[in-house]
């Protein structure tokens, strides 16, 4: 697909949001079949915690996608697939809080102290959080968008925080972990090798 | 079974002769001798003596009823059998049900060493045959905070441990699953150190609860859960339960264990249940029932505490984790 889509961007938003919706539908549809297992709960857990990071990877390419291969439209539908990875993030939390602990606040706020990886995803949720609650129209205009823009970074914290929890919460199978952190190392790499590309000429708006 | 038993001349035998045709000669023979057992014999042969060992997820006779009970509700087969961790077929709890669908189970060894007199490579039937089978039902709760309620069928460990006569110097006993890549997949990549090992205190060996299991609901073990046959020791994690068993070491030092080996902050040798000893990354207080939603309170030595407590009556459990 070049700029000179035959979608309309209307059209491309609106298949993009299917397509980020799709776990989504796919997680309803095993619970409907009897799909989840035998384990309901940690698979649901499992399930939601994957797609939230996969969703955050999704977001993060889109930038570079304008940089490398020149595409404008995925930039504009980045707000959404951030969104998109924190309605997953906020499902796999809630999963976490109100149907695998049930509330039980004390058990929670020592697995938060205690548990390396449970206060890592907890930092990555905070960040995804403040980021979501200013993503709209109106905070970019009340905070300017160079502070917009400095605050919105904190997104490539969020995904090495997420890639760290998941990374220290698997048994002894590192592989799925490691894939996914590949694969942000990379989107992150890539920002990097742009700056250097930029950093001689003179100062130019540059968006995250 | 008669047939399979180690006579020099049959296992010359069966080495030269093709895998396939092997078996489907020994097929034709247990046909043949299951036939002339119910045709001709009739009563004068016990069933048991000409019959077969069942197959892979086949029902088994002559299981003796028990008092090992908790008295709660049965986890179904459905899930015991579709929910298990053997990374030897994948490390995902879904996995293992249908790749380990064809591992082959039957001729199986069982090699015996170590500090014992009677050490050899033991057929599984005579491993198994002179004992009575039992059914015990046992919790049985993973590391990872779920649980469930299994009725196994087995021997009790010990029995069949006395046979090859430990000696003096037998202060541990150490298992070995089987390794063959070609079988089990998941020894494909080195998630674990393959083969698996696992080891017990020689007294925890031998202690009345610790089962050699064959079966599960009066079937014999399917694949995923270990066959052809595993050890359960009920009070101990899930973990301790090595399965597709293929030798047994007594031993003179505490041996290796492969979850032991591979993080060993967070598995101990002994991994008794014990809700009061955290794993670094989550809380053992509680578990999950397979089937239930409220999490409920995890036992002291998973509610055995009665039978094994005394066996580390001097220890500091949350230093021997």
């Amino acid at each position: 697909m070049s700029s000179k889509s035959s979608l309309t961007y209307r059209q491309t938003w609106w298949l993009v949001f299917l397509i980020m919706s799709g776990p989504l539908f796919g997680l309803v549809y095993l619970a409907l079949t009897g799909g989840l297992g035998a384990n309901p709960i940690q698979f649901m857990n499992r399930y939601l915690g994957d797609w939230g990071l996969r969703a955050l990877l999704v977001a993060l390419s889109m930038t570079p996608l304008k940089k490398i291969l020149g595409w404008y439209w995925p930039v504009r539908l980045r707000r959404m697939v951030g969104i998109w990875a924190f309605v997953y993030v906020t499902l796999h939390l809630t999963n976490y809080i109100a149907i695998d602990q049930f509330f039980d606040w004390q058990a929670i706020g020592v697995d938060i102290v205690k548990r390396t990886y449970i206060t890592v995803g907890m930092g990555a949720f905070v960040i995804l959080f403040t980021l979501a609650i200013t993503s709209t129209k109106r905070s970019i205009k009340r905070l300017g968008g160079k502070a917009w823009n400095r605050i919105h970074k904190y997104v490539y914290g969020a995904a090495i925080l997420a890639c760290i929890h998941y990374y220290m919460m698997v048994k002894a199978d590192t592989l799925p972990p490691i894939i996914h952190a590949v694969i942000l190392s990379i989107l992150l790499a890539l920002r990097l090798w742009a700056k250097l590309q930029i950093k001689k000429p003179v100062k130019t708006h540059q968006t995250g | 079974m008669l047939i399979k038993r180690n006579f020099p001349w049959l296992s010359n035998k069966a080495i030269i002769t093709p895998e396939h045709l092997f078996r489907q000669r020994r097929q034709f023979l247990k046909t043949g001798a299951a036939a002339l057992a119910g045709g001709i014999a009739g009563g004068v042969f016990s069933h048991q003596a000409f019959a077969a060992w069942p197959k892979a997820g086949e029902a088994l006779d002559a299981i003796k009823k028990t008092a090992y009970n908790p008295g709660e509700t049965l986890t179904p087969y459905e899930q015991v059998s579709s929910y298990n961790n053997f990374y030897e077929f994948g490390t995902s709890k879904d996995e293992p049900a249908s790749a380990a669908k064809h591992l082959q189970t039957d001729p199986w060894t069982v090699e015996i060493a170590g500090a014992c007199d009677k050490p050899g490579r033991y057929d599984f039937e005579e491993l198994i045959k002179p004992h009575d089978l039992e059914e015990r039902i046992y919790r049985h709760r993973c590391v990872e905070t779920w649980s469930m309620v299994v009725p196994w069928t087995g021997v009790p460990l010990g029995d069949v441990l006395k046979r090859f006569e430990p000696n003096s110097k037998a202060r541990y006993v150490a298992f070995e699953t089987l390794h063959d890549p070609q079988q089990m997949p998941g020894q494909r990549r080195d998630v674990l150190r393959w083969p698996y090992v696992e080891g017990l205190r020689m007294d925890e060996a031998m202690n009345p609860l610790t089962l050699l299991s064959v079966g599960v609901y009066g079937r014999t073990l399917p694949p995923q859960n270990g066959a052809p046959l595993r050890v359960i020791v009920p009070w101990k994690y899930g973990f301790k339960g090595i399965k597709s068993i293929v030798k047994i070491t007594f031993t003179e030092s505490q041996p290796p264990t492969s979850w032991n080996l591979s993080a060993p902050r967070e598995y101990g040798f002994y991994a008794n249940v014990n809700p009061s000893v955290s794993h670094p990354r989550w809380s053992q207080a509680k578990e999950r029932r397979i089937g239930e939603f409220f999490k409920k309170p995890t036992l002291p030595f998973n509610g055995y505490g009665q039978e094994v407590a005394h066996l580390y009556k001097n220890m500091d459990l949350a230093k021997y984790f």
